[in-house]
């Protein structure tokens, strides 16, 4: 089985976020990179059908060489081959299309992507490649159990969960609960020094048409400060939150 | 032209969710002075989709298939999109939604923009406002496509009550090309879900033990609000998974999120930071969440909480 893992480089989840360029960009300054959450639990779960029945895991990501280091990290947690195509992500679509173009050369039985990357939190990048392959897409996806060539599938929906089936090649949204935080594999000396020796290599990008733009960011504004009751006044807290608030 | 507007329903019913979208819809229906065209799935009764501004409904029959089918939905309202030359369809940020908006997007050779918290900026190109970085900031995003696909953040537009003709069309199920099928749907129907509520209530570590989760319970009770925890707390195996709310768990836009023994790390304020109004208890006055917070008390949650539960009551009684 060839599997393919989709990475996406992010701001680790303490960063502080600021931006540069009169805000038309993100400012990196500072800021520490890591595995996307959710593509960590994919990954891991790879790990398990390598480790189990031989898969070959292929790690992906579509940025410039300072993703590299994660990529490396992927190889010291157990992926056997990394690919980094050499383009700034601009949007999902952008990100969709570099991998589809990839998964035309290469056949991959399972292809893994996050649920939502935690930068910009588009959950779009694996149902839009899915589409563009003509491939099933399982969202929010729970568990996989695979048997043969078919595949047993859960996704977390509002409320509850859904149990899905299908067969090879398909795409997923992984999230916690695929494996758990428990299961993460964190690399050992070995795996970090075996990682050197690993292909990692870079593939110029297709050319297409931006979808969407991005063109100026903000943050929120500044909040008050917190209105304080005393812990005898429950009374008041209620009071404030009927009339002032207005939200009971 | 026409704004298509994907409305989920649950046994027949419109969700609030769906209400919410189609009061959007209309909103930008009126701006770019196009009519607004309803895709549904299986409605019941229609009339309520009068009240909020819907001009017509593609009611789709699905017959032989309880469960929802991403590819075929995806591709009876790609149908309707073609019928009506829609320029931009509308989908809510619900589970189904959200899964459905990219799929959509690819089939329809549309921009697809999710996270969308406001109206549109500009329509000529459609320019949005999203938020990103999981709620630490905002981004103004505008389509180079001749067709949009949004969804829209859960509460941030609200109900608008407004007359529409509702005219109700017969539409086809389409069909899917691919090999994936639902075989159940395992769903608690009896509680509020994160997604579905108006308010949530939170529990943290400060509570101690899974055996103290009564407080939880029984303040949601009375104020009809759906439960949740931080991670820790679901990691521990105090409470399911499907409670973990922040960053790496559930997403929460609520209009009232109410914090009882949670520290406030920045992981959990980034899931709950669109909710717009933040109550925090917590018997450390230096915990972070009350830098987030709107209003706090410095307290003992197991002397505070149960003071709260019966004065709710005897106000709801
Ligand atoms: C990559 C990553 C992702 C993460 N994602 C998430 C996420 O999605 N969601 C999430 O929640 N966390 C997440 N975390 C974890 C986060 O950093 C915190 O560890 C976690 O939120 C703390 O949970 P807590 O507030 O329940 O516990 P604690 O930090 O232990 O806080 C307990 C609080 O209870 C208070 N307390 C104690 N006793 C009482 C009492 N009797 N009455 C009232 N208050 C009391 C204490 O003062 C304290 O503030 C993530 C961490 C990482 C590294
Ligand atoms: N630059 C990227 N390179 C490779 N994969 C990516 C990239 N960006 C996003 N992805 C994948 O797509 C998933 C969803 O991302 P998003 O749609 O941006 O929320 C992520 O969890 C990754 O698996």
């Amino acid at each position: 089985m060839n599997i393919l893992v989709c990475i996406s480089n992010v701001p680790d989840t303490t960063s502080k976020i600021n931006f540069k360029d009169q805000n038309e960009a993100f400012d990196t300054n500072g800021v520490q990179f890591i595995i996307n959450p959710n593509d960590e639990f994919g990954l891991t779960r790879a790990i398990w059908l390598q480790q189990k029945s031989g898969a070959k895991v292929t790690v992906v990501t579509i940025g410039d060489s300072s993703c590299e280091p994660i990529l490396r990290k992927c190889l010291a947690i157990g992926a056997d081959q990394a690919i980094r195509i050499d383009a700034h992500p601009l949007d999902g679509f952008f990100v969709a299309s570099q991998l589809a173009a990839l998964c035309k050369k290469e056949t991959y039985d399972l292809i893994i992507t996050g649920r939502e990357s935690i930068d910009y939190n588009g959950a779009m990048v694996g149902g839009m490649l899915a589409t563009m392959l003509s491939l099933p897409y399982v969202a929010n996806c729970i568990q996989m159990d695979v048997e043969g060539t078919n595949v047993s599938l859960q996704r977390e929906i509002d409320g509850g969960k859904e149990t899905l089936i299908s067969t090879f090649p398909i795409v997923l949204g992984a999230q916690k609960g695929l494996v758990e935080e428990s299961d993460l594999i964190i690399p050992n000396m070995r795996g970090i020094m075996q990682a050197r020796q690993k292909p990692l290599t870079v593939e110029s990008a297709i050319t297409l048409n931006q979808a969407t733009s991005v063109k100026i960011f903000e943050k929120p504004p500044e909040k008050g400060p917190v209105k304080l009751v005393d812990s005898n006044d429950v009374d008041g807290l209620i009071e404030l939150l009927q009339n002032e608030a207005k939200v009971l | 032209m026409s704004v298509v507007v994907y409305i989920e329903s649950q046994k027949g019913v419109v969700k609030k969710a769906g209400l919410e979208i189609a009061s959007f819809g209309r909103a930008i229906a009126d701006a770019s002075q196009d009519s607004l065209v309803a895709v549904t799935f299986n409605l019941e009764d229609t009339s309520t989709l009068k009240l909020y501004g819907v001009d017509k409904v593609y009611n789709v029959n699905t017959e032989e298939d309880n469960f929802f089918n991403v590819e075929r939905y995806a591709n009876s309202i790609q149908n309707v999109v073609l019928k009506e030359a829609a320029k931009i369809i509308l989908v809510s940020a619900s589970a189904d939604g959200r899964y459905l908006g990219p799929i959509l997007a690819v089939k329809s050779k549309a921009a697809y923009f999710s996270n969308v918290v406001a109206l549109p900026t500009s329509y000529d190109p459609l320019t949005v406002k999203r938020s990103c970085f999981t709620n630490k900031a905002f981004n103004e995003s505008t389509t180079n496509e001749e067709c949009s696909v949004i969804s829209l953040c859960s509460n941030a537009y609200g109900l608008k009550e407004k007359q529409g003709l509702a005219e109700v069309v017969e539409a086809s199920y389409e069909t899917s090309s691919t090999s994936l099928k639902v075989v159940s749907v395992d769903k608690v129907t009896d509680k509020i879900t994160i997604a579905d509520a108006d308010i949530v209530v939170s529990g943290g570590r400060g509570l101690k033990g899974p055996e103290n989760w009564h407080l939880i319970e029984d303040l949601a009770t009375v104020l009809g609000a759906a439960t949740a925890c931080s991670k820790p707390v679901s990691d521990m195996g105090w409470r399911p998974h499907s409670e973990h709310v922040g960053q790496t768990g559930k997403p929460v836009a609520s209009n009232l999120y109410i914090a009882i023994g949670v520290s406030g790390a920045i992981q959990h304020l980034a899931g709950i930071n669109s909710s717009k109004v933040k109550v925090v208890i917590n018997n450390d006055p230096e915990a972070p969440f009350f830098k987030a917070a709107d209003y706090g008390i410095v307290g003992d949650a197991f002397e505070v909480v149960p003071q709260l539960i019966s004065k709710l009551k005897a106000l709801k009684q």
